[in-house]
């Protein structure tokens, strides 16, 4: 499913002294089964975006259209849930929403609130721990009992239970162990390449943007200040430092050889391609020494 | 949650914002005490003035104020109607069974609605122009003698302070919590009021455990700095009573006596 922001900007507390305008006039466009990787600088306004996203925020000005339903400033609370069915987001810390007396309830609590019967749900939470890489045998533990990285697992798969179209992610491997957050990232590009997911990914490791996504988008401000595939954004390393933002360690470290006088054609994002780089160069020189 | 007020705190550079805040807390607490001896329009006049002039000193948008009373709008105007439909005496206008209208019922009513303003906007005031922390530190300030009696002041201030420190973030996590349920599915304000209750549980224990979580987390904090309750301690911010507080005590004790000359002579 689409979604297409309009001159959207959102203004929290408005007439109030804590006014403050949160997103100002962005316009953008996120493809059906598109991974979109959103990055800035802490309180760019990232969050406040991805609520956009399902209609817990609605717009002070503009447009955000949601596959065909339009949501403005005037769009009643009501009837909302069928387009909320459609997005799922996983919020920042996603353990903190966890409430149920087992894990298993906790998962099948969106699936029936959107009219699944109980065994219905019961089946998707089986279906779903295995898919977040936990044993069916914790679904009748208490979810306050599991480890930090375990509860993540369970809030997550109790946002895909919910069966959604797009799934939106707010920095959902922060905390987590290096193979837990490489498991977790794979899980959801599976879910985008083989089950056609829409998937926008708020994230502060720019490895993970360089591994995934295939449309970046920069917010400062409140603005989007950049926009477009991996490559293309990454390109301008000093531009980003500049916005106090990183980029990939391998593209970082190209960098810095580029500056020692080395030349890459175009600056690699992943190690395999800085180790293919480095290698290809070494052949030439070893030529060159021949 | 984002249009509630009352106990906010805005920062300004006004005479009310830098008296002492133990001389705001009682005089506040002086004003709402004599009106409840006001008895006629006299009163109420000179006890606006003084409301207004208060006001006009701390700099802050009336705006505001009125912001202030419109959520309580309903409580007043439900008091009001008591008085009108069941206050007696004076003269008669209309009457159905246990119900009354009367002059009398209506002036009261009248009166109720300028007592209530009144109290809202001074307490309005002291809010809006005192931080949570001075607030707990006047009090603890004032309740100091009651620790001749063992009464434990200085525990009740740390307890105030930190509760009004975790105020607003204990809103900001409701917000996030309820957000997340939303998405989840969860239509908050529709389906009768069993179904309402039910979806207060998965707020209610998701807040519970991040409370105790944070209180535990402090706790753990605290004793790892090395705290170990109030004894011997030093403050770091100090009250000072200045001749802002004694000016407007002043005008607040006149105010008082017009009050009771024009009440009882
Ligand atoms: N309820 C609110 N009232 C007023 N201002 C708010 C509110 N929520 C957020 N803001 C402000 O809006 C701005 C954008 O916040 P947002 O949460 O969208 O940032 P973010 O890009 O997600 O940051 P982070 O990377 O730290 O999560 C921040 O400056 C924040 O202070
Ligand atoms: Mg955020």
């Amino acid at each position: 499913m689409a979604i297409t922001f309009k001159k959207v900007s959102y203004t929290y507390q408005p007439n109030t002294p804590f006014e403050y305008q949160a997103l100002n006039e962005i316009s953008t466009h996120i493809k059906d089964g598109s991974f979109t990787a959103l990055i800035g600088h802490t309180g760019s306004g990232k969050s406040t975006f991805l609520q956009h996203l399902n209609a817990l925020l609605k717009p002070s000005s503009g447009t955000v259209l949601i596959g065909d339903s339009a949501i403005t400033r005037e769009t009643s609370n009501k009837n909302l849930k069928p387009l909320r069915k459609k997005v799922g987001i996983v919020f920042q810390f996603p353990e903190k929403q966890l409430f149920a007396d087992t894990v298993g309830k906790d998962i099948a609590f969106g699936p029936e609130n959107f009219g699944s019967t109980p065994e219905e749900a019961h089946e998707l939470a089986k279906k779903m721990i295995k898919l977040v890489g936990l044993s069916e045998t914790l679904l009748d533990r208490s979810p306050f009992e599991l480890s930090g990285g375990q509860m993540r697992r369970v809030a997550i798969a109790g946002v895909l239970a919910m069966q959604p179209e797009v799934l939106v992610l707010d920095e959902p491997t922060a905390g987590l162990d290096p193979s837990g957050r490489q498991e977790i990232m794979q899980l959801f590009t599976n879910l985008q390449q083989t089950q056609h997911f829409t998937i926008v990914l708020v994230t502060h490791q720019m490895e993970d943007v360089a591994n995934y996504a295939n449309h970046v988008i920069v917010m400062e401000h409140g603005k989007i200040v950049k926009e477009g595939n991996p490559r293309a954004v990454f390109a301008n390393v000093e531009w980003l430092h500049d916005k106090q933002l990183d980029v990939p360690a391998s593209t970082e470290f190209a960098f810095e050889m580029q500056k020692k006088g080395f030349r890459f054609d175009q600056l690699p994002l992943t190690e395999q391609e800085l180790a293919d780089d480095i290698a290809a160069m070494f052949e030439k020189r070893g030529l060159a020494n021949e | 949650m984002n249009k509630l007020l009352f106990g906010r705190y805005i920062p300004q550079d006004s005479f009310v914002h830098h008296m002492d805040p133990r001389a705001k807390l009682v005089l506040s607490f002086l004003y709402v005490i004599v009106i409840f001896f006001a008895n006629n329009w006299w009163i109420y006049l000179l006890m606006t003035l003084v409301a207004i002039l208060s006001i006009w000193a701390s700099k802050i948008n009336f705006k505001l104020f009125v912001d202030g009373i419109l959520p309580l709008v309903w409580i007043i105007a439900f008091t009001m109607l008591i008085q009108v439909f069941f206050g007696t005496g004076g003269h008669l206008y209309w009457q159905w069974g246990i119900f009354s209208i009367t002059s009398l019922g209506i002036l009261n009513a009248a009166y109720i609605f300028v007592r209530f303003t009144l109290i809202i906007l001074i307490s309005t005031l002291l809010t809006l122009s005192t931080s949570p922390i001075q607030i707990s530190d006047a009090i603890e300030s004032l309740l100091k003698p009651l620790a001749k009696i063992h009464f434990p002041v200085y525990e009740v201030a740390l307890m105030l302070s930190i509760a009004l420190r975790f105020v607003p973030t204990l809103m900001d996590e409701t917000e996030a919590i309820m957000n997340a349920q939303r998405a989840r599915g969860v239509d908050f304000g529709t389906g009768n009021i069993v179904n309402r209750i039910k979806k207060i549980i998965p707020i209610l224990i998701p807040l519970f455990m991040s409370a105790f979580n944070r209180a535990e987390d402090l706790a753990t904090a605290m004793e790892a700095r090395g705290y170990q309750g109030g004894a011997g301690r030093t403050k770091y911010r100090l009250l000072k009573w200045g001749t802002r507080d004694t000016i407007a005590t002043l005008i607040y004790l006149l105010m008082t006596m017009i009050v009771f000359a024009l009440r009882f002579f």
